[in-house]
């Protein structure tokens, strides 16, 4: 592989890590990649799942020690760093879970770190409040000290690990995929914080995959794949593309979905589909061959919708046809036996069994048709029928044994379909099949649900993300404040005009 | 208002509430529950329970569940006993509890080393222990109930007060252990509250990755905390025997499931990260009030089992319940 751009970085340097190289057992996570970090910069480190990037965290916060290369911080060249003193020299770390303490006070997450670092024994809680005080007007946000973090919101727990980063001197503070967990709004608001701690000083890593934000916030950026530095350079340089195929060494271009001309009878027809306080008169048909694209902001009843069509939630009134039969869908058993197929936003907790081998996942809800009559498994049936799901849907694992846990995100969520594909589905639901996947594998979804819904099936698109909305449905209907606003052809809209819609501007 | 409403999402109002209206239909039904003979029997029922339940809440508390103290306490306090009547001991007692709290240590040390230092489940490795730690007392040395040493006979029979029931002529004493209790409860509430290792213990519990990030000493907490339990279990086996003047090596064993729902009902989380020493003191009151005062309005024993046995279930559901509600 090649170095696309290197530019150097023009203002002082405050982190410069040359020739990074780290190896776990035979497996080579860094070879010999180097990052540099400006004064008061905003500075995004951007690799698909696996590319080295947590590595590469890790070693500048002294968590892992290189196996060869140096770090230089503030001029000053480090050897034998731990984290201890990476937070001492003011280099901090924002985890994606905050590692904050949900059962303690706000005041005590506060306190506690800065205090283990003095060495103290004891706990003095006006103290504690002092600094607590001090920690939250750094960043001017107001909260109640005393409530416990487990009651806040996501957003809320992030400023607080800020806080206490700046606590203790930060100079340099790594946020690892900080907005993963954030609404729109949330998301706004902490870049505001980020560029009020830039204005002050200090130097941001802004860990991230997501594209739009790394235009937004970053001043400069480095990219790196199967652990090799690909590019570096100022952001106003970079478009999507580039950064996509520095990525993912790939190009990808995508064209919308459209419906092939085919009987016109719907699978699915849902009448006044009414759930007080959460959507309200609900009505659409769903065709064989369709990708209907269902989009809104959080809280819109997208989800809940979906989840009223698979039987996990119960409509208070309407209709739910099913090739021009009513039917009754009380439970997930009903849905499933009516060829309905869901799967859930969160796939980790709802829909896998992660320490179970790939191949149980794919067959666990056909064993009926592995089985004997009295319910003994067909072997060579059942290595047999995963075998083709996985080479169907290409699922990359070295072997189907393995547990699931052991495939990236985008592999996972490729299994979670198998298992759905298992079955003859008439229509299968997909509530944000994408999300924390690598693009390179959202591709490859994308691609597949084009592929499916070709090959006859009739699929439900929720989902926030627009773009993949526009790329995939050949129908969009647009959800706000539980009604659908607006149905459209996805060729005669715009990411704009869907954008527009879910917030209720246009 | 909000004062108010934060108040009622704590579990001690509630379990209050409980033991208060429990004890007037105890006090209608039968005109002995205030009494004072019947508060001191409560009270003095109530220290080796209060005493074992301290401990365990801590360990609770720090994410983790440990049956194996009552078996710590006999074992502990089982071989004081037998090495101090051999040598036809006669010194202060306080020697027989510092002998005790040390063999608790060591045991404590073994539980403290496989769930610190090599970080095994707590379940696995105290059901373990516990059955380890008797089977010793049993099988190697023969364990049966004997005499105390005069001076744990001694102790045993200091009294602090009496009360009597003017109406019945029953009286009770207060034991000078409640002293042993008051200092442990001291003790315990200034190490969780104001000592960095007691909020290792609460980070511990609340996020174990975040309390190893912010620079707790995780494995050394651990090890500390099953050691001092360890201790405790010793001092309240001393403690046992010389209130029954009597050393029964089975008298406690099976008490741990008491303590656990005991400390449970007073509000501790199972999953760790929050309790607190005042409700599993109204958690322990609560369960003495069940075994001991039921009798008063001629509910049989049997019967205060069932109970029991109903208040748990009913008490953890509610927590359970309201811990899902705030989700």
């Amino acid at each position: 592989m090649s170095l696309y751009v290197v530019e150097v970085c023009m203002s002082d340097v405050v982190l410069k890590a040359t020739g990074i190289q780290k190896s776990f057992g035979g497996v080579h996570a860094l070879k010999g990649v180097d990052l540099e970090i400006g004064h008061a910069e905003i500075h995004c480190l951007a690799g698909e799942n696996g590319s080295g990037k947590s590595t590469l965290i890790k070693i500048i916060s002294g968590v892992h020690p290189p196996d060869a290369g140096s770090i230089e911080f503030m001029g000053k060249k480090l050897s034998h760093l731990n984290p201890a003193e990476a937070i001492k020299l003011g280099i901090q770390v924002i985890y994606q879970d905050f590692s904050v303490f949900p059962n303690l006070t706000v005041m005590e997450n506060l306190a506690l770190n800065k205090e283990l670092m003095e060495n103290k024994k004891f706990i003095n809680y006006r103290r504690a409040r002092e600094i607590a005080a001090e920690a939250v007007a750094k960043i001017g946000f107001s909260i109640d000290l005393d409530e416990r973090v487990e009651n806040l919101s996501v957003a809320d727990k992030q400023l607080i690990a800020i806080s206490r980063a700046l606590l203790q001197d930060a100079k340099l503070i790594i946020m690892d995929e900080p907005t993963s967990a954030l609404t729109k709004k949330e998301v706004k608001s902490l870049f505001s914080v980020i560029k009020q701690l830039q204005a002050e000083g200090i130097s941001i890593l802004f860990v991230s995959h997501k594209l739009d934000e790394v235009f937004e916030i970053s001043d400069r950026f480095t990219i790196i794949r199967s652990g090799e530095l690909i590019a570096s350079g100022s952001t106003k340089g970079l478009d999507r593309k580039k950064f996509i195929y520095y990525m993912t060494g790939r190009e990808f271009s995508e064209e919308f979905y459209s419906r092939p001309p085919a009987d016109n009878k719907p699978v699915l027809s849902v009448r006044n589909l009414t759930l007080k306080g959460v959507y309200s008169d609900i009505s659409f048909d769903l065709y064989p061959n369709e990708i209907l694209g269902i989009t809104g902001l959080l809280g819109s009843g997208r989800t809940e919708l979906a989840e009223t069509l698979f039987g996990i939630l119960q409509p208070d009134s309407g209709t739910i046809e099913l090739k021009q039969k009513k039917v009754k869908i009380r439970t997930v058993q009903d849905a499933i036996e009516n060829g309905i197929g869901y799967v859930p936003e969160d796939r980790l907790t709802q829909g896998l069994f992660l320490s179970q081998a790939i191949n149980r996942n794919i067959v666990v809800s056909t064993l009926e048709k592995i089985s004997s009559r009295i319910g003994v498994l067909n072997l060579p049936k059942f290595n047999e029928t995963t075998e083709k799901w996985i080479r169907a849907l290409s699922i990359v694992a070295t072997n189907a044994a393995l547990p699931v846990k052991t495939l990236s995100g985008g592999n996972q969520q490729k299994v979670v379909l198998a298992r759905w594909l298992a079955r003859d589905l008439s229509v299968l639901i997909l509530n944000c099949p994408t999300m924390g996947v690598d693009i390179g594998a959202k591709y490859d979804i994308h691609a597949l649900i084009r592929k499916l819904a070709a090959e006859g099936l009739a699929i439900i698109l929720v989902s926030d993300d627009l773009p993949e909305v526009l790329a995939c449905s050949s129908r969009i209907i647009v959800m706000r404040e539980g009604r659908f606003v607006e149905e459209m052809n996805a060729s005669e809209t715009t990411e704009q005009m869907l954008s527009e819609l879910t917030v209720g501007i246009a | 208002m909000i004062a108010a409403n934060k108040m009622f999402r704590r579990t001690e109002p509630y379990i209050l509430l409980a033991i208060i209206a429990l004890s007037i239909l105890i006090q209608i039904q039968s005109g002995q529950f205030y009494s004072g003979n019947n508060l001191v029997d409560l009270a003095r029922s109530m220290i080796v329970p209060a005493l074992f339940s301290a401990g365990c809440m801590m360990v609770i508390i720090s994410g983790g569940i440990d049956v194996s103290f009552t078996a710590i306490g006999s074992l502990a306090m089982f071989i004081t006993d037998k090495y101090l009547l051999s040598i036809n001991y006669s010194g202060p007692v306080i020697v027989s509890y510092l002998m005790s709290a040390a063999l608790g240590l060591l045991m404590g040390a073994i539980n403290g080393f496989f769930i610190g230092i090599l970080q095994l489940p707590t379940l696995v490795v105290t059901l373990g222990t516990a059955s380890l730690f008797t089977g010793i007392m049993y099988g190697a040395f023969a364990a049966s109930a004997s005499d105390v040493p005069p001076a744990i006979a001694a102790h045993g029979k200091s009294i602090l007060f009496t009360a009597t029931n003017a109406q019945t002529g029953l009286s009770s004493n207060m034991p000078m252990q409640i002293f042993i209790l008051v200092g442990v409860l001291l003790l315990v509430f200034f190490l969780l509250r104001y000592t960095m290792l007691g909020r290792g213990i609460y980070a511990i519990g609340g996020d174990e990755n975040a309390a190893e990030r912010a620079g707790f000493n995780v494995k050394g907490i651990k090890f500390f905390l099953y050691c001092f339990v360890g201790a405790l279990a010793g001092i309240t086996g001393i403690v046992r025997i010389s209130m029954m003047a009597y050393a029964d090596p089975s008298t406690m064993l099976g008490m741990e499931l008491i303590v656990i729902a005991a400390v449970v009902l007073g509000g501790t989380r199972v999953t760790g990260g929050s309790g607190t020493l005042i409700g599993t003191l109204l958690g322990v009151l609560l369960m003495t009030i069940l075994s001991n005062s039921l009798i008063l309005i001629g509910i049989s024993t049997y019967w205060s089992r069932v109970f029991t046995g109903s208040v748990i279930i009913i008490g953890t559901a509610v927590s359970a319940y309201r811990t899902k509600l705030k989700r």
